[in-house]
């Protein structure tokens, strides 16, 4: 796909005209503009990784509160409720938030007791009169009988599917949909092909479903990473977001890492520098077919976070005048099974290692760390599935680092890309989405190769 | 001026050699390599692992007639049912100059252009495959230069399939007014209330990537090139009738995995590299000697090879016989590890083989315990109250 | 493919014979299923060539297209078809019982229980394989549009009647089988593919001759050399000894056999046509019947070896213990049945060609829900089926070692009491995670308290930072699973005798739900909001009804 390299080529390193901040900001003003005055039902802004999401639903809630018009909230998960209520709350102390909540037990964060303007409620009819009612799009869907309201945000609308929107969209008038296209896309436990190529098939994103029936809804785009160094923006805006690249908000120097103990000459510490001075590294196991606990790997990636710790990093960003000391809190490790994730946690628990976040691609969706350790979805499998081949899982993995990524595989990835059958069936009237997964693989594949150290046992 | 002997020639003589003589029918002209076809070329996908199977159709094997040598013929068919409806239905959908072909390219992929009220077929028969591939390349460029719409039908195409010309010859190529040009296939399984068979359309759009490839490298040749659209137009019947409908097709990512399989066949000249000195495919050798040429090419068969390639049957056999784990389907590897034999794996699920540290033989042999476990307290009269 | 079933599939490699994946059957089987062995014409779209089709094993009714491309003969299929089917559906649509459902009331909003009538049992039909359930459904679409004479007197080509209705009956048969555990129509291969694992691929399962070699192969033989037998082996005339399960016939046949028999066909024809007089014609009918006769035969010959297998895998499912659960979702498939008669009674229009938005998003949840209870339901009936659920880290079983006594921390403290299971599994519990075990047949919660591996030592108390549990490498050591019980204890402070396992006592906990929640009410079609394209309006509802287009060579 020469038109894809083309177009983000065009996206490289900031070019010295490009002032990140400028550009951002003009992006959300526009969006601003058009959710508080704009003639439309509805705004889609496309978020890529670490562009400020957050902060801009928090700005767009507190504007439309502040001009009078209260409004829904619609996220995905009772953690991304919370953590909105946590940043609305700490942006207007006096703003009136309703948390509307399940009848489950512990139905959400107990650190939204501490704050004094949010009322909390399984009950919409308790909220009435609140600024700003946040909740999950689950629980939305449970509320009937209520008058619509004027306005609404829904949150990481990608991920949300487009059942779900039709469940909740007679509560609201007119919305502000925001969301990273780059990550996982939902999904159905059973078969939805019945409907693919209908543009209200149940089972695709809210986004675009929403967009299909109203093809003139302005789209906006969040033009920088914030999060991304420079290192990993060019990467990750050509391998995932080909036709809507995205620079980095810091410039080449603006971020480093540094080390306070010398490298012993080990693979774990040769990958270590590479990814300090690089920004990513891949550490090569020798290429042999696992199951997916592979040993090795787990005690590789292991041994990267242990020593990641032990070398006393430092990193140098905009955010501090002084070097940040690299602590457990801001190390995750990256896996796409969650059994591999729990072979990890017990590998690091053996190193004396308790505090650094282990999880698989679908559970560190929106999170934020200064280094990740990663191992490759593909790493050691004998055949490539659908599953380690979508595009989402392996965006989420590398982009979750402020300073570095560091990717741990068996050799042979490509080989194994090469041998792939590609015989996918073909659904008509549905959109391509793009990138495949297989072709950002091979993108990916072909950066990280630049940065390799191969681990010699 | 003859060309040198290139890499590309060295390798073709390889290949003939590997080809072995044609076995001569009396009164007939020796019979060509079996030339890839724009099908053959999309099977190229289904299972680009294979060795066996990137050799034999470089080389230009018949392995049809190769299964049948060897004893398990390949159970690939056409009814002549099939046939003549298929025939049938793209004549009527070609019927008046292709009016009804235009129109629904106009409708479904440019309907900003002006209607196809006047359109041109060009006559575009010529003397054997290179001769009809130059006389396409010219209608082609006649077409751009006239402007309007203009159908070739049975256009004939070339690709460059590792150093050999592939001749490829597409249902129909149409040339827009804006002098882009977009492929045709027309296929007779329906379109049923707007949707159809996944599996078929997804064939049908990896073999129209092929033309698009080779569409491509037509375009290349001509200044300014012409743009050769992504999105093709398959043609079905609509519903229950012989009435034509037609939807759009995006094949990029068909095209771009084609493109890196057929940039990869010229690994083929290392796999007949490799191969014992005298190896041979002609189908005049005795069968044992046939049989070991094949198995002195590695294959990796799984069980959709069976839809896909004419020696499945005979790999098949062989997979089974050498207890290959991947005979009951590729995702039977997935957690086994190292391990890819029947016996490997039960020898390791029962404890009789097998490092314990290994997850993969640690799994299996809680597999075999709970799975013993379990049909024990079923059969202990349990069954049922499993919770 | 889980490790389960690869395990049993290996096994039945090295046995030769095919390996139980269950130790009940997980489906329900008619005491009078109709079973339909369907053969359709190659190339065509859905046309029918033939069928056997009946309720009876050794009297199965056959159903010819001599001449597949003639739209007067198909319809006389379709009518013989219907004349089956129908009656067949009938006998199970005046047999009711009283039952309960609750419905909203359209005056006052409220959930109100009314009274109504539940068919006491339901039609099953069978099919061989998973393309016959297919093409029960491109029947049922081709013909639920069609208008007869009667509907509509200026219809070009009138269906006769009973045709639409029956296509009706054969789209929701077609559209139930998506439903997960459903068991209206059900396809053979399907049903023998769920409790047994042969020794080849799930394609090559799709061959029910192949399939049933594996699983009860003839005395004396190896289950592996009869299914290649079954797939491959053709007699001296080149045709296939065991024709596949349909409805696609082989090419071999096609070319060699049926086209020059309904070649014979249509020659009698046209010399019956041009017949000068009684006699001549008389002759020529008796040209035309026997030629009509061969096509008969060659469409029994494919079709017969078929139905005995059908008939075949019919037993072998009969003689297995039916599960727990699955009478409980064979009263969802009545349920479903009765709707459906229900609907047909009250003269609503045939199903829509496409489902608007808000139907689709029902079908989708109705179908992920019983997905979820079939999974559940399985495991709990099935302690096979468990077994692969515990391995895959979902539920973990094990000895009570020790029960504390607890009480909640409320004004009026409620029992609480933690328990202590020894397990060899590895559950993937993580920090305060809802478990599950069975008590009388109900569903008692509890929640993760503690994890300790009992060599080691090692606590994952309360999994700190939200941690799974994992046991290392260490095969064969046990873990010491504690948790907190919730529920179904009574409204005492001492919970009732039985509600709280005891020490000694063997349990299973789960850590998916047993019963599923319903979902969010969704929207009234008409109520579609405008992010889903908004109501769908009238014209849509009359294009939805509008009959398919027809041309001379229609094939249906």
């Amino acid at each position: 796909m020469t038109t894809v390299h083309d177009t983000a080529d065009a996206a490289g390193g900031p070019a010295p005209a490009f002032d990140p901040g400028a550009e951002a900001a003009r992006a959300t003003d526009a969006i601003l503009r058009d959710t508080l005055h704009g003639g439309h039902r509805g705004v889609v802004v496309d978020s890529p990784p670490g562009a400020g999401k957050s902060t801009l639903v928090v700005r767009a809630a507190l504007e439309l509160a502040a001009a009078g018009r209260p409004l829904m909230v619609i996220a995905q998960t009772n953690a991304q409720v919370d953590d909105l209520v946590v940043r609305l709350a700490e942006k207007n102390p006096d703003a009136a938030v309703g948390r509307l909540h399940s009848n489950d037990a512990d139905p959400y964060d107990k650190a939204l007791d501490e704050l004094p303007g949010v009322r909390k409620s399984a009950k919409a009819g308790d909220l009435a009169g609140m600024d700003i009612v946040l909740s999950t799009a689950a629980k939305w869907a449970h509320v009937k009988g209520v008058e619509p309201w004027r306005h609404a945000i829904v949150d990481e609308a990608y991920q949300m599917r487009s059942d779900a929107l039709l469940a909740v969209a007679g509560l609201f008038e007119r919305a502000l949909f925001v969301g990273d296209p780059g990550q996982l896309d939902p999904f159905a436990i059973v078969g939805a092909e019945q409907w693919a190529g209908l543009s209200y098939d149940p089972s695709a994103s809210a986004v675009s479903t929403l967009l299909a029936h109203n093809p003139e809804l302005p789209q906006h785009r969040l033009p920088v990473s914030w999060r991304l160094p420079a290192s990993a923006a060019p990467l990750v805006s050509e391998a995932f977001y080909p036709y809507t690249p995205f620079r980095s908000g810091t410039g080449p120097g603006d971020r480093r890492l540094a080390f306070g103990v010398p490298s012993d000459g080990s693979g774990p510490d040769a990958v270590i520098d590479e990814a300090a001075h690089a920004g990513w590294g891949l550490l090569e196991l020798p290429a042999r077919h696992t199951p997916r606990t592979d040993p090795e790997a787990v005690a590789a990636l292991a041994k990267v976070v242990r020593r990641l710790l032990d070398r006393e990093g430092a990193s140098v960003s905009e955010r501090a005048a002084q070097p940040v000391p690299l602590t457990a809190d801001r190390i995750a490790v990256g896996t796409a099974h969650r059994d591999q994730a729990a072979a990890v946690r017990a590998a690091l628990a053996e190193l004396g290692v308790t505090d650094v976040t282990v999880d698989t691609a679908n559970r560190l969706q929106g999170r934020e760390f200064d280094v990740t350790v990663v191992l490759h979805p593909l790493s050691g499998r004998p055949d490539a599935t659908a599953f380690h081949l979508e595009t989402g899982r392996l965006c989420v993995l590398a982009s979750r680092h402020r300073h570095a990524c560091i990717v741990v595989s068996r050799a042979g990835v490509p080989d194994l890309l090469d041998a792939h059958p590609s015989t996918e069936p073909v659904q008509l009237g549905v959109t391509v989405k793009f990138p495949d997964g297989w072709d950002a693989m091979m993108t990916t594949w072909d950066h990280l190769a630049a940065h390799r150290v191969r681990d010699a046992r | 001026m003859p060309p040198p002997r290139t890499r590309g020639t060295a390798l073709r003589h390889l290949l003939a050699e590997l080809r072995g003589p044609a076995v001569p029918v009396p009164g007939e002209p020796p019979p060509q390599p079996k030339a890839l076809d724009a099908r053959a070329l999309a099977a190229l996908a289904a299972n680009p692992g294979c060795d066996r199977r990137a050799l034999l159709d470089g080389a230009g094997v018949d392995k049809a007639a190769l299964a049948d040598a060897l004893g398990a013929p390949s159970s690939f068919g056409q009814s002549q049912f099939a046939l003549t409806r298929g025939n049938a239905f793209e004549k009527r959908v070609k019927a008046d100059g292709g009016a009804e072909l235009l129109r629904l390219v106009h409708e479904k992929l440019d309907p900003a252009a002006p209607p196809p009220e006047t359109s041109s077929v060009p006559d575009l028969t010529a003397v054997g495959p290179a001769g009809r591939t130059a006389r396409t390349a010219l209608a082609l460029r006649e077409a751009v230069e006239a402007g309007g719409w203009t159908l070739l039908d049975h256009p004939m195409l070339a690709l460059d399939v590792a150093g050999s010309p592939a001749f490829l010859e597409p249902d129909a190529v149409v040339v827009h007014p804006d002098g882009s040009w977009t492929v045709v296939e027309i296929k007779s399984f329906p379109m049923l209330d707007g949707s159809a068979d996944p599996a078929k359309v997804g064939a049908a759009a990896r073999q129209s990537a092929v033309y698009v490839l080779a569409l491509e490298e037509v375009a290349a040749r001509l200044d300014p090139a012409p743009a050769v659209r992504h999105r093709i137009l398959l043609v079905c019947p609509k519903d229950f009738s012989n009435l034509a409908t037609a939807s759009a097709v995006d094949v990029r990512k068909q095209r771009s995995v084609t493109r890196r399989q057929l940039a990869r066949l010229t690994r083929i000249e290392e796999i007949a590299e490799a191969l014992p000195e005298g190896t041979c495919f002609g189908l005049d050798l005795p069968p044992e000697r046939l049989t070991a040429a094949v198995e002195s090419v590695p294959a990796t068969y799984a069980p959709e090879c069976l839809s896909t390639c004419e020696l499945a049957f005979h790999c098949r056999e062989r997979a089974r016989a050498a207890g290959a784990v991947t005979a009951l389907g590729r995702a039977a590897r997935a957690e086994l590890g190292g391990l890819t034999t029947v016996d490997e794996v039960l020898a390791a699920a029962h404890g009789e083989a097998g490092d314990p540290a290994d997850p993969a033989v640690a799994a299996l042999r809680r597999a075999a315990g709970l799975r013993a476990e379990a049909l024990a307290s079923a059969s202990a009269g349990q069954g049922g109250t499993a919770c | 493919m889980s490790l389960m079933s690869t395990l049993a599939r290996l096994e039945a490699v090295r046995s030769g014979r095919a390996q139980v994946v269950a130790t009940v059957r997980h489906r329900h089987v008619s005491a009078r299923p109709l079973v339909f062995v369907p053969l359709t014409t190659a190339g065509e779209a859905g046309a029918p060539l033939g069928a056997l089709v009946g309720t009876e094993r050794d009297a199965p009714r056959l159903l010819v297209v001599p001449q597949p491309r003639d739209r007067d003969l198909r319809f006389a299929f379709l009518t013989e078809l219907a004349d089956v089917v129908l009656p067949y559906i009938d006998s199970f649509a005046a047999d009711v019982e009283p039952a309960e459902r609750t419905e909203t009331d359209p005056e006052t909003g409220k959930r109100v229980k009314v009274e109504v009538e539940l068919c006491a049992d339901a039609p099953q039909l069978l099919v061989p394989s998973r393309a016959g359930i297919e093409f029960v459904r491109l029947l049922g679409r081709s013909m639920r549009f069609r208008r007869t004479a009667e509907q509509d007197p200026e219809t070009p080509h009138p269906a006769p009647p009973h045709v639409p209705l029956l296509g009706r009956w054969l789209t929701h048969f077609g559209e139930r089988a998506r439903v997960p555990g459903s068991s209206l129509l059900q396809a053979l291969t399907e049903l023998l593919s769920r409790h047994w694992a042969t020794g080849q691929s799930n394609l090559e399962d799709q061959h029910l001759g192949a399939l049933l070699a594996w699983i009860d192969p003839p005395e004396g033989t190896r289950g592996a050399e009869e299914a290649l037998r079954a797939e491959l082996a053709r007699g001296a005339d080149g045709q296939l000894l065991h024709p596949p399960a349909g409805p696609a016939t082989d090419p071999a046949f096609d070319n060699r056999l049926l086209a020059p028999a309904i070649e014979r066909y249509d020659r009698a024809r046209t010399r019956l046509a041009a017949a000068e007089d009684g006699l001549e014609a008389d002759d020529r009918l008796g040209e035309l019947t026997a030629a009509e006769r061969d096509v008969r035969a060659l469409v029994e010959s494919r079709t017969r070896p078929t139905w005995d297998a059908v008939w075949h895998g019919l037993d072998l499912l009969r003689a297995l213990p039916e599960g727990a659960h699955v009478a409980d979702r064979w009263t969802r498939d009545r349920w479903s049945f009765t709707g459906h008669r229900d609907r047909v009674l009250a003269g609503e229009p045939p199903q829509p060609r496409l489902d608007d938005a808000v139907t689709a998003a029902n079908k989708l949840a109705t179908r992920e829900r019983e997905q979820a209870r079939l999974d559940a339901q399985e495991a709990l009936d099935d302690p096979l089926v468990m077994a692969g659920r515990r391995l895959a880290g979902e539920a973990f079983a094990g000895e009570v070692v020790e029960v504390v006594r607890a009480y909640s921390e409320s004004r009026r403290p409620s029992p609480r009491p933690l328990v202590t299971v020894r397990t060899d599994d590895r559950p993937h519990l993580g920090e305060r995670a809802k478990v599950y075990r069975s008590l009388g047949g109900r569903p008692q919660s509890a929640e993760f308290v503690e994890a300790v591996e009992e060599n080691t030592g090692a606590a994952h108390e309360n999994g700190a930072d939200g941690e799974d549990v994992h046991g290392g490498t260490g095969a064969g050591a046990g873990l010491l699973v504690t948790v907190r019980v919730l529920d179904k204890m009574g409204r005492g402070r001492e919970p009732e005798e039985g509600s709280v396992p005891e020490k000694g006592d063997r349990i299973c906990f789960t850590l998916f739900e047993h019963e599923q929640r319903g979902g969010a009410k969704l929207p009234d079609p008409e109520d579609t909001p405008w992010t889903h394209g908004g109501p769908p309006g009238e014209a849509a509802a009359t294009t939805a009804q509008r009959p398919d287009a027809v041309t001379e060579e229609d094939v249906l």
